[in-house]
């Protein structure tokens, strides 16, 4: 099972990341914004939390159009597994590999806690390993998390059951206090909170660990 | 020659920073502010010939999200 993570400029989360598909068995690479290819079989790809391009113009826009994205986009778009967290979600919806955006959090500050998540899907890959309903603690760390879609948007992933985790409390005025959304084929996941930092019990937290266990579990099959 | 593009957040988006800075205004004392919206201003310094479709399409892949932003083109 191989993963590639992506480095861009101000990325602050992406050894994080690859710790966390290390944990969990996946052979990682880690791969720099320019670079205009993927390792060869990778079967995910992560997009990691920070600051991508400093945040210059939006959140995740330059970085959706550096060169390693184009390659990110073709990855997703022949059924390969894609994780976003936080400045990874933001760079999946300027990519358009994932619907909406993430505007300023409601209370303009900058949040750093951990939160109650509510899984609202078992049906994928990367959510399979919890029970639907159960609530999990994940911590979330961001200036613009503020989940936007307009109504139609909203009413079709919610119908498609494409939310992932819903807020328990919402922090950050959401939209229907989503916090993750999948892709139409499942395979694309974009969430603000951040999993790898609750991934052993050095974090104190390990309520993250099942999602790269049940990644684990389901891309071992694929690639066995 | 010069181009400059206005980004706002679309109608119905909540602007929480341009209602921010509209409690401030109230705070110092103005009345009557009743919305404020903050937006972006990009000016560009274009190769002559360079059309206002061009810019668009600059808009429309980089400049603006469409999803949460429109944008006006000024060419000048």
């Amino acid at each position: 099972m191989k993963a590639a993570v992506l480095v861009f400029p101000g990325s602050n989360c992406d050894r994080d990341m690859a710790v966390g598909f290390e944990r969990a068995g996946f052979d990682v690479s880690m791969v720099w914004h320019k670079d205009h290819s993927l390792p060869e079989g990778v079967d995910i790809v992560g997009v990691p939390g920070g600051f991508s391009y400093g945040d210059y113009l939006r959140c995740g826009a330059i970085a959706a159009n550096s060169p390693i994205c184009r390659e990110l986009k073709t990855h997703a778009e022949a059924g390969g597994y894609v994780i976003g967290v936080c400045n990874g979600f933001q760079v999946l919806t300027e990519t358009g590999l994932l619907p909406g955006a993430l505007l300023r959090n409601a209370g303009l500050k900058y949040i750093c806690r951990t939160v109650p998540l509510v899984v609202a899907t078992e049906d994928s890959v990367f959510t399979q390993g919890y029970e639907k309903g159960a609530e999990i603690q994940i911590p979330i760390a961001h200036h613009d998390g503020n989940y936007y879609a307009d109504a139609a948007t909203l009413d079709a992933l919610e119908g498609e059951d494409r939310v992932a985790f819903r807020y328990g409390d919402n922090p950050n005025g959401s939209a229907r206090d989503i916090a993750g959304v999948l892709s139409e084929n499942r395979r694309v996941l974009g969430m603000m909170p951040h999993p790898e930092r609750a991934a052993e019990p050095a974090h104190g937290n390990s309520d993250g660990k099942a999602m790269f266990d049940a990644l684990t579990a389901a891309l071992g099959q694929v690639t066995a | 020659m010069k181009a400059r593009v206005h980004v706002m957040l679309k109608n119905g988006v909540l602007d929480p920073q341009g209602e921010a800075v509209r409690h401030a205004l109230g705070a110092l004392g103005f009345d009557g502010v009743n919305g404020v919206r903050q937006g972006k201003v990009i000016d560009l310094d274009l190769a002559d010939g360079t059309t206002e479709a061009q810019v668009a399409e600059m808009c429309e892949k980089l400049l603006a999200n469409t999803v949460i932003e429109s944008y006006r083109i000024e060419l000048g």
